[in-house]
């Protein structure tokens, strides 16, 4: 019953994306978020969508798994719709009671929802294409730089790898105390808001115990292995940037500069658009 | 009055590349008050089965039928099917929470809407019947080793008074002594409350004594149903899917391939030591004459 959470769900497959460096994809992911602010007229958000179709052609990873994390943020996207199409001022397209649409509000309404769409869409192929091992090896090596100025990179990259780990396993501990309750007849579903705060008693304290049991086990098996931090820590797969990933490097550099030219740049205010 | 699974399938993950069929095309009769023995190595389907046998899971094709009612049919009361068919699941005693041990057995009858007082009686006999001392009953179930916890968490489940009792892996971690006493006792506890029983391991050593069906499951499909004697038959093809026959069955196959004729289907040790004592008495016999 828990299974349909998808929070930072790597969806197995071989595709380049797949094997491509980490540290390319979080470059590429943060890019690609950066055109889509930079980008301000329609030949831009087409570039962008074409971009990111192919992107997620070339993935193999089912398109409806994109659209399992949009649920998320239709919430969200209604209310910043909704606010810009009404609360923009400019020239009135259509107005009745207190409400007015303007044609400014609608252009910012509607470019509000395609960047929101896109940035689901392109950070959840992040996650999707990447294991949560590979991410946060990545970032460490990314952020590495950082050492200079004492920031402790090596444990919070192994925070986020150990916090990332445990997110299947809480779940899969929460579902099996959860069946087990049900089991004894407990019921998690019915009932008015206090009914149903007073069933997570049942559910939440064998939970705490499991995640203090594991989080000591796992403390324990760190220390018998001599585990003491970065300092002169080696990696057995060492992140090595090979030809695909230099491709991958072009290949994003050369769609931001064509967002910029096209996007920015070019007056394309003749068009109308 | 019986629980039917009718061509159950299950499927994990369906339409994704990770999908798995857990199950598939299942069809078994577990008749009243039998004690069976569900067998199978890690990963073959024998949990997913059980979880199916008390509604906690939907098959993705096919019936499962309790007392003749189809349980995923609109209007069925799954809360009253999950009372009769009691699942104890794996390492129990994490599912413990209450402040103190009697408290954590009430949970299950008072959940089924019966009165304080009546609750109170049942679990107190079920923890009598799992044989906990009384000086527990009143203590954290958190302070307690971990077979006590074990037979607190099936108390918690019997003081449901289930018709069918369900036990997935009930001796996992636990040592020898413990293993024997918290198995004779669902024994003793069959005979006196005439309950069916299903007991699932991957252990032929554990259940062999006690059951009088073995189901053999093998990535997702019943290999054999039989009675332990005839499973045990075929120990050579049960080691090819990871699992053994219990250690006399060896030993008797081995004396009977040296010529000594033994009675093969013995299960227990003290079987296997008259079936020898016998055997040999037969063959001392057969050299005088000559």
């Amino acid at each position: 019953m828990l299974r349909d959470i998808t929070l930072g769900q790597y969806y197995q497959a071989d595709s380049v994306i797949h094997r491509l460096d980490p540290r390319v994809k979080l470059a590429a992911t943060v890019l690609f978020i950066v055109s889509l602010f930079i980008v301000d007229n329609f030949i831009g958000y087409i570039i962008a969508a074409v971009f990111l179709a192919c992107m997620v052609k070339i993935s193999d990873v089912p398109f409806r798994y994109m659209v399992k994390g949009m649920k998320s943020i239709v919430f969200l996207l209604v209310i910043a719709v909704i606010f810009n199409l009404f609360l923009t001022p400019g020239e009135a397209v259509l107005s009745f009671w207190k409400l007015t649409i303007t044609k400014e509000g609608i252009r910012i309404a509607v470019m509000m929802a395609i960047r929101l769409v896109f940035l689901i869409i392109g950070s959840s192929l992040m996650t999707l294409t990447t294991t949560p091992n590979n991410l946060t090896d990545g970032m460490e090596k990314m952020m590495s730089p950082l050492k200079i100025f004492h920031v402790p990179v090596h444990e919070v990259a192994m925070m986020m790898s150990i916090a990332l780990r445990f997110i299947p396993i809480l779940l899969e501990e929460t579902d099996k105390i959860m069946k087990a309750q049900i089991a004894r007849g407990a019921d998690f579903e019915s009932g008015n808001l206090i009914k149903k705060a007073k069933a997570m008693v049942p559910l939440l304290v064998p939970l705490f115990i499991s995640a203090f049991r594991r989080a000591n086990d796992l403390a324990m098996a760190m220390e018998a292995r001599c585990y003491r931090g970065g300092e002169h820590r080696t990696k057995m797969k060492p992140l090595v940037y090979h030809r695909r990933d230099r491709i991958g490097y072009v290949v994003i550099f050369a769609y931001l500069a064509a967002c910029v030219y096209f996007g920015r740049i070019l007056n394309l205010s003749f068009l109308n658009i | 009055m019986a629980i039917i699974l009718d061509h159950v399938s299950h499927i994990y993950e369906e339409g994704t590349s990770m999908e798995t069929a857990a199950l598939k095309d299942v069809s078994l009769v577990i008749p009243d008050g039998q004690f069976i023995g569900l067998i199978g190595h890690t990963g073959s389907g024998k949990s997913t089965l059980v979880q199916h046998l008390n509604a906690l899971m939907k098959p993705t094709s096919g019936n499962i039928y309790y007392n003749g009612e189809d349980i995923h049919e609109d209007g069925f009361d799954k809360k009253k099917l999950r009372s009769k068919v009691g699942l104890v699941f794996q390492y129990p005693e994490h599912q413990l929470f209450e402040i103190d041990v009697f408290k954590d057995v009430c949970f299950g009858p008072k959940n089924m809407g019966l009165e304080e007082k009546e609750a109170e009686l049942r679990a107190y006999a079920a923890l009598k019947q799992v044989g906990l001392a009384d000086e527990y009953f009143y203590q954290s179930p958190f302070d307690l080793s971990g077979g006590q916890k074990r037979r607190v968490a099936i108390a918690g489940v019997l003081a449901m008074k289930p018709e069918v009792l369900i036990l997935d892996e009930p001796t996992a971690g636990l040592d020898p002594r413990g293993r024997d006493e918290i198995l004779d006792q669902i024994a003793l506890l069959r005979q006196e409350a005439g309950i069916t029983v299903v007991l699932v391991s991957h252990s032929m050593e554990d259940v062999a004594k006690y059951v009088d069906r073995i189901i053999v499951m093998n990535q997702g499909s019943v290999m054999y149903d039989d009675e332990p004697r005839k499973i045990f038959r075929h120990y050579k093809e049960l080691e090819e899917v990871g699992l053994a026959a219990p250690q006399v069955t060896y030993i008797m196959q081995e004396l009977r391939g040296c010529g000594l004729d033994v009675n093969t289907d013995a299960i227990t040790v003290e079987e296997a030591r008259d079936g020898i004592l016998e055997a040999l008495a037969a063959k001392g016999r057969g050299i005088r004459k000559a």
